[in-house]
C-alpha cells in the first residue's frame, strides 16, 4: 500500500496517522508538502490529517482547500483513488467540494477531547470491511468545530444513499440527536463520497491503534484499507 | 538627545517601576542621564520578573545538582538525562497578571511562552500541564476567569499540537482579583544536542525570526511586577496576543534550522522581548551586541526604538547564526513562511548598542545590565507557628458519609473533567496515563520508557507554616510520580507570592524556599528550572503563598505503570504509612467546619523516602494492583477516587477505637499510599513492608457497588460520581453534558 499524508502549515496529527499507517501496513507513508503540486507516483491512499491548517483563523479548512496540492487530490479522487480526511482533513474535504456539507462550531462552543462511541453503519466500503456491520466502536474526538451540518436535501440524500458511515451513538447503541456531543445533524461523525472512495470523519481512529496507549478500535479501519488495496 | 522624546523626570522614572535609589544606581553605572530608550531597557531588565531582585538571594539555597542534571536553573529550561541518549527539557512559568486582565490571551500566551522556552533548547514539546488557582466561586469574576483561562490554554495548546495531560485546579477567596496561571511544558531532545543562549564568536549575525514586532505587550513584565489596584482591567494593552499557528511554524522551523547545524546561540523573546533576549545572549557569551532597528520586521509603521525594544509580541526568536549558514537558515524560514532578518552583530566591546534611523538610541554596558541589577536582602519575619489541632476539641455535627458527600462535590475536589476535556490530551498518541490519575504519563518515542509528571502544592499548608508547606509541595510531587511507578528525577518551581516588600510575605517566600530545598535535597529531587511571580496582591491583600512544584520522573517500562482504579472485587486494601489523624489545615476542617487553622501535617522526609521506595518496588514487581497517594481529603477521599475511577465499591473496617473517626478518615498525614493486593500477594507485600520498616494497615476489601464503612450508612458509588461530576459543569452554566 502506498500512502501519502499531506502536511499543511498548522497540521499537527500528521505524525499520529503516519505512525498508525506504518504500524498497521508496515510501510511508512510519504509526507507531502501543501505547496507541492503532484502526489508521489503510484499513490493508493491520500490522507488529510488533523490539525489547524493555516491556523484555521478563517473557516476551518477553507484555505487548505485551495492549496496547490489539492488539485492533485481532486484528480486522485476522480480516478477512484482512496482519500481519508480526519478531523481538519474532513473539514478540508468539505471545503474543497469532495464531500458535501460543512463542519461548524460545536453546539456548546467548546473544544471537546474525549472518547466517543460510534456505530459503523456499513462494512462494504474500503474503510470498514474489517468491522462487523453495525459494530459499536470507540474512537477519541478532539475538535472545536465538528458539528456536521448540511441542508435538508443533502442530509436526506446522504441517508438515502447510505453514505453516513460513522454515527455517534449513546452507550445503548442508539443515536440521540438531542444529546450528541457536538450537535452534529443526524449524529453524523463521518460520511463517504458517492463512489465510496472518499471518507471524511471527525473522530481519530489513528489515536486508537496501539495497545500500549489505549483501546485499539481504530486499527481495523487501517487494516480495512490495507486489505482493500491488496485486493486491488 | 532627541527633542521628540520625553524628558526624564522623577515621575517618568516612577512610571517605569524604578525606585529613586535604583535610578541613582543607573546614573552611577553609566555616568550620565539615560535616554528614554535606555530608561525603558533598564526598566525591563531590572523589574522583579526579569531580575529576581527580591528572590535571587534565597534561590541560591536550592539544590540544583545531580548526576542526571544536564542543565540547572539559569537557562530557558532545565535539562535532565533520562537515559538512552535522551533528555527531558522542562520548566514551569506563571502568567498570572495577564490572565486576570485578559484571561483568554493571558493564559494562551502563558502556554506559548513556556513551549517556546522548551523548544528554544532544541527539544520538541511532548506534554503540557498547568496549575490554576481561582478565587471564591461566589466571586462575580471567577466564572468568567475560569472560562477564559481554560479556553485560552486549550486554544493555544490544541492548535500548537501538544497534549495537555495534567495539572491542578483550586479555588480560594484569597485568589479573588489575582488568579494564578502556571503553565508547564516538557520536551524531548537528544542529550548531546541541547541549544543554549550563550553567544560565541565576534562579528556573527544576530538574526530575528518569527512573527513581526507590534505594539502589544509593551511593559508587560513591568506590569507583572506591580500590585493590582482598582482599574487593573485598564492594563489590557499590556497583555500580548497569541498566535499558536505562528508558534507551531516557529517550532518546526527552529528544529529544522538546528538540525541543519545553523545555530550558535538561541534565545526566545519572552518577557521584556528583544531587550532581554539580546542582552542575555551577549552577556552570557561575554560579547557585545549591536542592533540596527531599521532592519526589524515590524507589524506597523512608525514604531519608535523604545517601542521596539519593549514590545512583547509573541512567537519571536533571536539567534546567532553560524558563519556561512545565513542563506540555508533563511531558506528554511521562508519555507515556513516566517520572517527572517539580520538585525545586528556580535561585537567584542561588551556594549549593548541600539541604532535607529541614524541615531544611537542606547549604548549600555551589557554585563552590568544583568549583573548589576539590584539585589535585595529584604527584611522578613518568620510566620508564627500554629498549634496542633486536637480532634477532640472539634464540635462536629456531620456524619462520615455526609462529610464525604460534601467534600467530593466541593469545588476543590469535584471532577475537573469539564476543564481537561477542553484540552487535547491525546495528540501525539503517547498519552499512557490520561488526566485524573496521580501523575500524567507519556510514552517516550516508541517506548518502553515513559515520563511521569505532576504539579502540586497545598497553599493552605504554606500559609500556616511555609517551611512545612514547601516541603510538602515537593514531597507530594515526588509521591505522585512514585505512585505510578516512576523514579522522580527533578523538579521545576513556580513561586507565586504577594508583595515581597512586606516582611511577613517575604517570610513566606524564605520559609517555603527553605522547605523546598530541604525536601529536594533529602529526596534527591533537584530544582532544574523555575520562575518567581511576586506582587500577587490586589488592593493590598496577598494571595495564599503558592510555590507550585512541577515534578518529572522516568518510568522504565510503561507496561508496568500503576493506576489508581480498583481492578477487581475481593482484593485487600492496605494503607502504607502512618495514620495519626492530622486534621490541622485539612480539607475537612476547611470545607466541613469552615475553619482554616492549626499546624499543617509535618513531612518526615526520611519516612517519605522509605515509603515511596517501597511502593515503587512493589509496583515494579507487579505485587500491587492499584496505587493511589493519600493527599488532601485523607484516606476516605483517596478511597473514593479509586472507587470512582473503577465503579467498584469497598467494604471498610471501622477505625481503631482509640482514634477519632473523622480524624482517621479525613486526616492528612503525609507519606501514605493506598494499595490493593490480590490475596496471593498479600503475605509478600506485608513482609516487604515489614522489611522496609514501613507501617501497614488493612483498611478493607474491594467489591460491591458502594462504599461501606462498618457501622456507617453505605454510599452508592454512582451517587458519589453524580456529585463529583456535577459541580463544575453546573457552576459554568453548561448543564451536565
Amino acid at each position: 500500500m502506498k500512502s501519502a499524508v499531506l502536511v499543511f502549515p498548522g497540521s499537527n496529527r500528521e505524525g499520529d496517522v503516519a505512525r498508525a499507517l506504518h504500524m498497521v501496513s508496515g510501510v511508512k507513508p510519504a509526507m507531502v508538502w501543501h505547496a507541492d503540486s503532484a502526489l508521489p507516483q503510484g499513490t493508493d491512499l491520500v490522507v488529510l490529517p488533523g490539525g489547524f491548517s493555516y491556523g484555521d483563523y478563517l473557516r476551518c479548512g477553507a484555505i487548505a482547500a485551495r492549496a496547490p496540492i489539492m488539485d492533485a487530490v481532486r484528480a486522485h479522487a476522480a480516478r477512484g483513488g482512496l482519500v481519508l480526511g480526519i478531523c481538519n482533513g474532513f473539514q478540508i474535504l468539505c471545503e474543497s467540494g469532495l464531500l458535501p456539507g460543512v463542519l461548524v462550531r460545536n453546539a456548546r462552543l467548546r473544544f471537546i477531547c474525549r472518547e466517543a462511541l460510534l456505530k459503523v453503519e456499513r462494512n462494504d466500503t474500503p474503510f470498514t470491511r474489517r468491522y462487523a456491520r453495525g459494530a459499536i466502536v470507540r474512537y477519541p474526538v478532539a475538535h472545536g468545530e465538528g458539528n456536521y451540518t448540511a441542508d435538508a436535501q443533502t442530509l436526506k440524500r446522504l441517508e438515502d444513499e447510505g453514505r453516513v458511515l460513522f454515527r455517534y451513538v449513546m452507550p445503548d447503541g442508539h443515536r440521540d440527536d438531542a444529546q450528541v456531543l457536538n450537535g452534529a445533524a443526524n449524529s453524523i461523525a463521518g460520511i463517504v463520497s458517492e463512489k465510496l472512495n472518499v471518507l471524511g470523519l471527525m473522530p481519530h481512529p489513528e489515536n486508537h491503534v496501539d495497545p500500549l496507549v489505549g483501546p485499539t478500535d481504530g486499527r481495523a479501519l487501517f487494516e480495512s484499507l490495507v486489505g482493500a488495496l491488496e485486493k486491488a | 538627545m532627541n527633542p521628540s522624546e520625553p524628558k526624564i523626570t522623577p515621575e517618568l522614572v516612577a512610571e517605569h517601576g524604578l525606585k529613586p535609589d535604583e535610578y541613582e544606581r543607573i546614573l552611577t553605572l553609566i555616568g550620565r542621564e539615560p535616554t528614554f530608550t535606555e530608561l525603558g531597557i533598564f526598566s525591563a531588565m531590572w523589574n522583579e520578573h526579569c531580575s529576581y531582585k527580591s528572590s535571587r538571594l534565597h534561590l541560591r539555597g536550592l539544590p540544583t545538582k545531580a548526576p542526571w542534571v544536564i542543565q540547572g536553573p539559569g537557562e530557558n529550561a532545565g535539562v535532565i538525562d533520562i537515559g538512552d541518549g535522551k533528555a527531558a527539557v522542562f520548566k514551569m512559568e506563571s502568567h498570572n497578571h495577564p490572565s486576570y486582565i485578559e484571561p483568554y490571551q493571558g493564559a494562551g500566551t502563558g502556554v506559548g511562552g513556556i513551549l517556546r522556552d522548551v523548544f528554544t533548547m532544541g527539544a520538541r514539546p511532548i506534554a503540557a500541564l498547568n496549575a490554576l488557582r481561582f478565587g471564591d466561586p461566589k466571586h462575580p469574576r471567577t466564572r468568567h476567569l475560569v472560562g477564559g483561562v481554560v479556553a485560552g490554554i486549550a486554544g493555544y495548546g490544541n492548535s500548537f499540537g501538544v497534549p495537555t495531560v495534567g495539572g491542578l485546579v483550586g479555588f480560594h477567596t484569597r485568589y479573588d482579583g489575582n488568579n494564578l496561571v502556571n503553565a508547564m511544558a516538557v520536551g524531548l531532545a537528544d542529550a548531546d544536542k541541547i541549544f543554549y543562549a550563550k553567544a560565541t564568536g565576534v562579528g556573527l549575525p544576530v538574526v530575528y525570526l518569527g512573527s513581526k514586532t507590534g505594539r502589544d505587550g509593551i511593559h508587560g513584565a513591568t506590569m507583572a511586577s506591580a500590585e493590582f489596584g482598582e482599574g487593573a482591567e485598564e492594563k489590557r494593552p499590556t497583555v500580548q496576543v497569541g498566535d499558536p499557528f505562528a508558534e507551531k511554524l516557529l517550532l518546526e522551523a527552529c528544529l529544522e534550522i538546528m538540525e541543519a547545524g545553523c545555530v550558535v546561540a538561541i534565545q526566545d523573546m519572552g518577557a521584556a522581548g528583544l531587550t532581554c533576549s539580546a542582552v542575555e545572549m551577549g552577556a552570557k557569551g561575554d560579547l557585545g551586541i549591536e542592533l540596527d532597528l531599521d532592519k526589524l520586521p515590524c507589524r506597523e509603521t512608525g514604531m519608535s526604538a523604545y517601542e521596539m525594544m519593549l514590545s512583547e509580541s509573541q512567537e519571536r526568536m533571536l539567534m546567532v547564526i553560524a558563519p556561512g549558514k545565513e542563506e540555508q537558515a533563511e531558506a528554511i524560514f521562508l519555507k515556513w513562511g516566517l520572517d527572517f532578518a539580520i538585525v545586528g552583530y556580535t561585537t567584542d566591546t561588551l556594549r549593548f548598542v541600539v541604532r535607529h534611523k541614524g541615531e544611537i538610541k542606547a549604548d549600555l554596558p551589557i554585563k552590568e545590565l544583568g549583573d548589576e541589577a539590584p539585589l535585595y536582602d529584604r527584611p522578613w519575619v518568620e510566620t508564627p507557628k500554629q498549634q496542633r489541632i486536637d480532634p477532640a476539641s472539634l464540635d462536629i455535627t456531620a456524619t462520615i458519609p455526609g462529610a464525604l458527600e460534601r467534600l467530593i462535590g466541593s469545588p476543590d475536589f469535584a471532577s475537573k473533567r469539564w476543564i481537561w476535556e477542553q484540552y487535547d490530551h491525546l495528540i501525539l498518541n503517547n498519552t499512557v496515563q490520561r488526566p485524573g490519575g496521580d501523575a500524567a504519563v507519556v510514552r517516550v518515542e516508541d517506548g518502553p520508557k515513559g515520563l511521569a509528571m505532576s504539579c502540586d502544592v497545598t497553599p493552605r499548608y504554606c500559609e500556616a507554616d511555609p517551611f512545612e508547606g514547601g516541603k510538602q509541595a515537593v514531597a507530594e510531587a515526588w509521591r505522585n510520580i512514585t505512585a505510578v511507578g516512576a523514579r522522580p528525577l527533578a523538579l521545576t518551581d513556580n513561586l507565586n507570592f504577594g508583595n515581597p516588600e512586606k516582611p511577613e510575605i517575604m517570610g513566606q517566600l524564605v520559609g517555603c524556599l527553605r522547605g523546598i530545598a530541604a525536601a529536594a535535597l533529602e529526596l534527591d529531587f533537584p530544582v532544574v528550572s523555575g520562575n518567581v511571580s511576586l506582587y500577587n496582591e490586589t488592593n493590598g491583600r496577598g494571595i495564599l503563598p503558592t510555590p507550585t512544584i512541577g515534578g518529572v520522573g522516568v518510568l522504565d517500562d510503561i507496561e508496568k505503570m500503576a493506576t489508581l482504579d480498583f481492578k477487581a472485587s475481593g482484593e485487600t486494601i492496605l494503607v502504607l504509612g502512618v495514620t495519626t489523624g492530622w486534621l490541622g489545615q485539612s480539607a475537612f476542617l476547611s470545607e466541613i467546619l469552615d475553619r482554616e487553622e492549626g499546624a499543617p501535617p509535618p513531612v518526615d522526609l526520611a519516612l517519605e523516602r522509605k515509603t515511596g521506595d517501597l511502593v515503587r518496588g512493589l509496583i515494579a514487581d507487579g505485587l500491587v494492583t492499584a496505587v493511589h497517594d493519600v493527599s488532601d481529603g485523607g484516606l476516605l477521599v483517596a478511597l473514593t477516587e479509586m472507587a470512582l475511577a473503577s465503579g467498584i465499591g469497598a467494604n471498610l473496617a471501622a477505625p481503631p477505637p482509640d482514634m477519632n473517626p473523622f480524624a482517621f478518615w479525613f486526616g492528612e498525614d503525609q507519606a501514605r499510599y493506598i494499595v490493593t493486593v490480590e490475596s496471593s500477594a498479600k503475605a509478600l507485600v506485608l513482609r516487604r513492608a515489614e522489611l522496609a520498616g514501613v507501617s501497614v494497615a488493612k483498611l478493607g476489601s474491594t467489591g460491591g457497588d458502594r462504599l461501606h464503612i462498618a457501622g456507617e450508612r453505605p454510599i452508592v458509588v454512582d451517587a458519589l460520581r453524580e456529585r463529583h461530576e456535577a459541580w463544575l459543569p453546573i457552576y459554568m452554566g453548561a448543564g451536565l453534558m
